[in-house]
């Protein structure tokens, strides 16, 4: 029989919302968690927004200086992800356990940090080794994350970090999957995360004008699909979900929330953050998604949408689920949660998958913030501004990213 | 299915290129040298293995030097050599060749000048590449773009066992109709001083000033490793599509596992390393008695020396030639692994194994390769790989069988 992944548990660190049940409620009474920057003075940046989380490690146990903010965001969804799926641990062999964990800059806001500190502000190319802080070497490879998870869950089998810029989170979960498929894991903690807020990251989008400059408007900063949006917004946070094999979570009884049931990860070979207006990857990538999962395009009954909020994502995307849906695509509701929590770069995927996982729960999908106008290129169902009651068996969640990955997963109730 | 590489594609302290790769590795070349970009006297480490005289423009068109890192340079210029060894058409289905190409350090020296342009002079003076040179992900994109290649693409941290975890990756993507992956490890991490100081927090690099006593594993003298900088790149493919077309087949990927042993301690006790290199095994269907050469993690630590020797006593009680060329270059991190997988190709197809670079006292019990190459009957070839961060991979390579 063929091995077939299912999630059993899941948890969120996300900006406005530690937790899965905070976030839920936050996406689907449409607020938004973004706000003018507080982890560093951004006076002189082009974009001073982003959705920031309130994060105290201290009040998770995580006062240790070991781990980065990204690696503790991940812990702290992760021991929520196991809590809510109680997979039997002590009856797993730890070599059957794996870890497959997404990041796209990983440690770079320390590596900022220490650099600073050991070159006089910039000013010497040959730094003073003697002002590192104890744990950078631990910042410059994002296996560190993928590491601690596996320390937590003692984890002993396929221990991997997937980083393909911003559909890592897509990524980490569908490589996953693919581990229990192809069996080399029965358990696999999966998921995301990201703290970018960083003056590097911020001054690099800046650079190409990637991220909105509304400074003026926080709160309605990150604007998919809308006519007047400018730009993403920056983000940060964590989501886990927990994979297990079919067939032994049904038996113990585990409350199956869903399978992971198509994956694919195109290149668009085109450019490194230029999109070609006809998304025929990400199509492409819907359509292999869809056919593993053995599901007509009909069949989708939510589209939770990359959505950045950037011009070009915004029509490209359009135009791929139109190519990839044909017909259905006017149908289904197709929103983007980055209105809420913003972009949080390679975690996003995993968030977002999370929130699909909330939607097959509940019935319900959330809504596209913000969105008042639509750019009249933009011319889908994107659920705008008010969550909606809506029976969902299957999903379909894609992603974009820096590198041209194009990414899609599906999501269903299995067969 | 039968995974097979059908090409191959080296950037490493041996120049560009798999012929110079394997000469130097034959004539046991020292290629660690002082490094020579920056004043390193106030470093611990001073040696590196750096690949001589690489000058970006010989190799690739000028809009991709100005965007990238050299760990994407020595990935691009890889893949080109791959690409042409693999003979797969340029003109064929862009969706049905991946890429994979893994790093664990990204583009440091490109991130610390734009850092530095940042702090020194403010936000507007960071550059429009910073944000796509840097990130770990560059090489794969890069890759994809200048070669049109559409299929699935990806790339996995996994420190030096990179390559090997992406050849286990490949495999899942050849079961799931993607035709072919270009594959590998590439790493440049020792041409910045931030970089540098990054790695040294690890307490693990040697400190020596001589490039013949600096990085000697297994030994008595060892004392930590020499860092490198490289890149290594294959073509894999399923075995009858490959032959079908006419490819020559240079190595049958058998068999690969991946494990975990723990944060930052390289493997303790080995457990790990063993688990992975007999599932490899296993999952290649031969049994210690098949394996005819090994190619050592080999990293210089005396613990993690003594801990991989204790495995590969355990795994071949009757004895195995075990060999650790990368000795004579250093560690390139992801490029490590990746130019492990690389000479034990070539040692297959030459029924050579290479030898240990600057070893020749070598303890613990190892067959160890020294001096002189050795010929023999190779049919099967294990590699192994270790991460600090706690990843370990074995892959097993075998021999085409119309050799």
């Amino acid at each position: 029989m063929r091995r077939e992944a299912v999630v059993t548990g899941v948890g969120v660190v996300a900006p406005g919302a530690v937790g899965a049940a905070a976030f839920w409620e936050m996406l689907t009474a449409g607020r938004t968690a973004t706000r003018h920057i507080t982890l560093f003075d951004a006076t002189g940046f082009r974009s001073r927004i982003a959705a920031e989380i309130d994060f105290d490690p201290a009040a998770h146990g995580l006062d240790d200086e070991r781990m980065d903010r990204y690696v503790q965001f991940a812990a702290v969804a992760a021991t929520e992800a196991l809590a809510d799926a109680e997979p039997p641990l002590e009856e797993i062999s730890p070599w059957r356990l794996g870890v497959s964990m997404g990041t796209a800059v990983g440690g770079t806001t320390r590596l900022e940090k220490d650099y600073v500190a050991m070159s006089r502000g910039g000013a010497d190319w040959v730094v003073d080794r003697s002002a590192a802080s104890p744990h950078l070497y631990r910042a410059l490879t994002p296996s560190v994350l993928s590491g601690e998870i596996a320390e937590l869950v003692g984890a002993r089998g396929p221990v991997r970090t997937v980083s393909t810029g911003c559909t890592s989170g897509l990524d980490a979960v569908g490589y996953a999957a693919q581990a229990i498929e192809d069996d080399l894991a029965d358990v696999v903690v999966a998921g995301a995360a990201e703290s970018p807020i960083s003056p590097i990251a911020m001054a690099c989008f800046d650079a190409i004008k990637a991220t909105t400059d509304r400074n003026d408007d926080p709160a309605h900063a990150s604007r998919p699909f809308d006519r007047d949006r400018n730009g993403f917004v920056m983000g940060e946070g964590a989501a886990v979900l927990v994979l297990e094999e079919a067939g032994a979570a049904r038996r113990r009884g585990a409350r199956i929330r869903c399978r992971v049931a198509g994956f694919a990860n195109h290149g668009n070979a085109y450019h490194m953050t230029g999109l070609r207006r006809e998304g025929t990857e990400m199509a492409r990538a819907i359509t292999t998604a869809l056919d593993q999962a053995r599901r007509p395009a009909s069949a989708v009954d939510y589209v939770n949408a990359h959505g950045s909020g950037t011009v070009q994502n915004d029509r490209h995307e359009t135009d791929a689920v139109k190519r990839a849906l044909g017909d259905h695509a006017r149908r289904v509701p197709m929103s983007s949660i980055k209105s809420s929590v913003g972009h949080s770069l390679g975690a996003i995927g995993s968030i977002e998958l999370a929130a699909c996982v909330m939607a097959m729960d509940t019935g319900v999908v959330p809504p596209t913030a913000n969105l008042s106008t639509p750019d009249p290129e933009c011319d889908l169902d994107y659920v705008p501004v008010t969550a909606r009651e809506h029976r969902t068996d299957v999903v379909l969640s894609v992603g974009s990213g820096f590198g041209g990955f194009q990414s899609a997963v599906v999501l269903d109730r299995g067969e | 299915m039968a995974m097979v590489i059908t090409g191959l594609g080296t950037v490493s302290p041996a120049g560009v290129g798999t012929e110079d790769y394997w000469t130097a590795l034959c004539e046991g070349r020292t290629l660690i040298a002082p490094i020579p970009d920056f004043d390193t006297s106030g470093f611990h480490v001073r040696l590196g293995g750096k690949v001589p005289g690489f000058d970006p423009n010989a190799h690739l068109e000028g809009r991709y030097v100005v965007q990238t890192d050299a760990f994407t340079w020595f990935a691009m210029t890889a893949a080109d050599e791959a690409l042409r060894d693999s003979g797969a058409a340029a003109d064929g289905d862009p969706y049905a060749t991946g890429v994979l190409i893994c790093s664990c350090a990204g583009g440091v020296e490109f991130g610390q000048r734009e850092i530095a342009a940042l702090w020194a002079s403010g936000p507007g003076y960071v550059g429009p590449y910073q944000s796509i040179a840097w990130f770990y992900a560059a090489s794969t994109g890069q890759v994809s773009i200048r070669n049109g290649l559409k299929g699935m693409c990806g790339v996995l941290v996994t420190d030096e066992p990179g390559m090997l975890d992406a050849l286990g990756q490949s495999e899942r993507a050849l079961r799931r109709g993607t035709s072919a992956m270009l594959v590998g490890g590439s790493e440049a991490p020792i041409g910045s001083p931030f970089s540098l100081a990054c790695q040294e927090g690890a307490g693990l690099l040697s400190g020596d000033d001589d490039p013949r006593s600096a990085y000697v594993p297994f030994t008595e003298r060892a004392h930590g490793y020499v860092p490198a900088e490289g890149a290594a790149v294959a073509v894999v493919e399923e075995e009858a599509a490959a032959r079908a077309r006419g490819a020559r087949v240079r190595a049958v990927v058998a068999g690969q596992a991946s494990t975990f042993g723990g944060v930052g301690a390289f493997d303790p006790g080995g457990a790990g390393l063993l688990h992975a290199a007999r599932q490899a095994m296993e999952r290649a269907g031969v049994g210690p008695e098949d394996v005819d050469v090994v190619f050592a993690d080999a990293v210089g630590v005396p613990k993690a020396d003594a801990d991989e020797a204790a495995v590969l006593r355990q795994l071949f009680p009757r004895g195995v030639a075990v060999t650790a060329p990368k000795t004579g270059f250093g560690r390139a991190y992801a490029g490590a692994g990746a130019l492990d997988v690389a000479a034990a190709v070539l040692s297959l197809e030459h029924q050579l194994v290479p030898p240990t670079p600057h070893v020749d006292d070598a303890l613990l019990g190892l067959d160890l390769v020294v001096r002189v190459p050795r010929a023999a009957r190779l049919r099967t070839a294990l590699v192994l790989s270790r991460g600090l961060g706690g990843t370990n991979s074995a892959v097993v390579l075998t021999l085409p069988e119309h050799s």
